[in-house]
């Protein structure tokens, strides 16, 4: 790491932040790939959504680069959007199948 | 229990030098709730109790952010995340009904979780690795500013989204237009949904029947010109128009 990089961040050093950002994201990861309900699946979406969330605003300490805040507030208005397309295409699906999970969405036809 | 945080907190402290036992304090807690809520996310086997863990990761990752002085991220994250995301997913596991119970333990593809856990262990050991042996930053300066300044956190982050970061901040608004359409597009039921479909049950039939009697005569002029089958779910208001009539 460089000298800009040992900056401290609210007095502890930015590599605890980063790899409970990685743990969380991993957390998120499994769990995404191991739950069928889709909502449950949506929200280890917003798990790893949140752990580069608190790399982007570790960086953004570390590097001294507001950039890194922005970053996150894009991120923010994404993951807004795609919970609210998300969620919507769920609820179609449900209304043609009552089921939310996973393993029966398998026909692109509905 | 309280010594123990303590002697951890003392134990942090003195590895690291400089950092208060305060900040450490906050950080172990934070990090606690991030974590316990995540894994209760992944666990749980009712969506409400998951929405409700997903609540407490976010609020430990606002803490995290106020830790690092971020101050309106971390209120954003508290209004957004916690208070409009989490609440479309209560609404939408009550709207569908699916808080049921689930059994998390059934594992319907044999050796699905082993390889989840190699590919996640591949993931992240992959990610140290490349921390390690490349370089991550390209050390460009930056062009959004410093986060070292004087002024507040609120007055750094909007002087760089309205002068630096301007057009993707307009494209976000485009962004959420396209997003709302999509979801009122999504979540409209379609007035004319059953044309071309054959009714499976009897109950479709019969549920069909009362929308087809509130819709105009032109309407029911081109859902006859429809499939052969809608013929008899559109003959159904007609007699019964004709039963009305004398």
């Amino acid at each position: 790491m460089t000298a800009a990089t040992t900056a401290i961040n609210g007095n502890i050093s930015g590599e605890w932040y980063l790899a409970l950002a990685a743990v969380l994201f991993a957390i998120g990861a499994f769990g995404l790939l191991i739950r069928r309900n889709v909502l449950v699946m949506f929200m280890c979406v917003e798990l790893m959504l949140n752990a580069a969330n608190l790399t982007f605003v570790t960086f953004a300490n570390m590097l001294h680069d507001i950039g890194g805040q922005v970053l996150v507030f894009f991120v923010l208005v994404v993951a807004a959007a795609e919970v609210v397309v998300g969620l919507g295409i769920v609820v179609a699906i449900f209304r043609r199948r009552a089921s939310a999970t996973a393993d029966d969405f398998h026909l692109m036809k509905g | 229990m309280a010594v123990i945080v303590h002697g951890v907190l003392l134990a942090a402290a003195t590895a690291t030098g400089h950092a208060s036992a305060v900040d450490w304090g906050t950080f172990v807690v934070a990090t606690a709730i991030v974590l316990s809520g995540a894994i209760g996310v992944v666990i749980a086997r009712n969506p409400v109790h998951g929405a409700l863990m997903l609540v407490m990761t976010l609020f430990g990752i606002a803490v995290l952010f106020v830790l690092q002085r971020d101050d309106f991220l971390a209120a954003v994250q508290v209004i957004v995340y916690a208070g409009a995301i989490v609440v479309l997913f209560l609404f939408v596991i009550m709207f569908l009904g699916v808080d049921r119970e689930e059994n998390v333990a059934a594992e319907p593809l044999r050796g699905q979780r082993p390889l989840a856990v190699a590919l996640v262990a591949l993931g992240v050991t992959g990610l140290l690795l490349l921390g390690e042996i490349s370089k991550w930053t390209t050390g460009a300066p930056s062009v959004a500013g410093s986060t070292d300044s004087s002024t507040s956190n609120v007055a750094q982050l909007g002087t760089s989204v309205y002068t630096t970061y301007l057009f993707p901040f307009e494209i976000t608004s485009a962004l959420l237009v396209i997003a709302v359409v999509g979801a009122v597009a999504l979540a409209r039921r379609p007035p004319m949904a059953d044309i071309g479909r054959v009714p499976d049950t009897e109950a479709e039939i019969a549920d069909a029947t009362p929308s087809d009697t509130d819709d105009s005569p032109e309407a029911t002029d081109g859902a006859s010109d429809g499939a052969e089958p809608e013929t008899d779910v559109t003959q159904q208001p007609t007699d019964a128009h004709q039963e009305v009539m004398p």
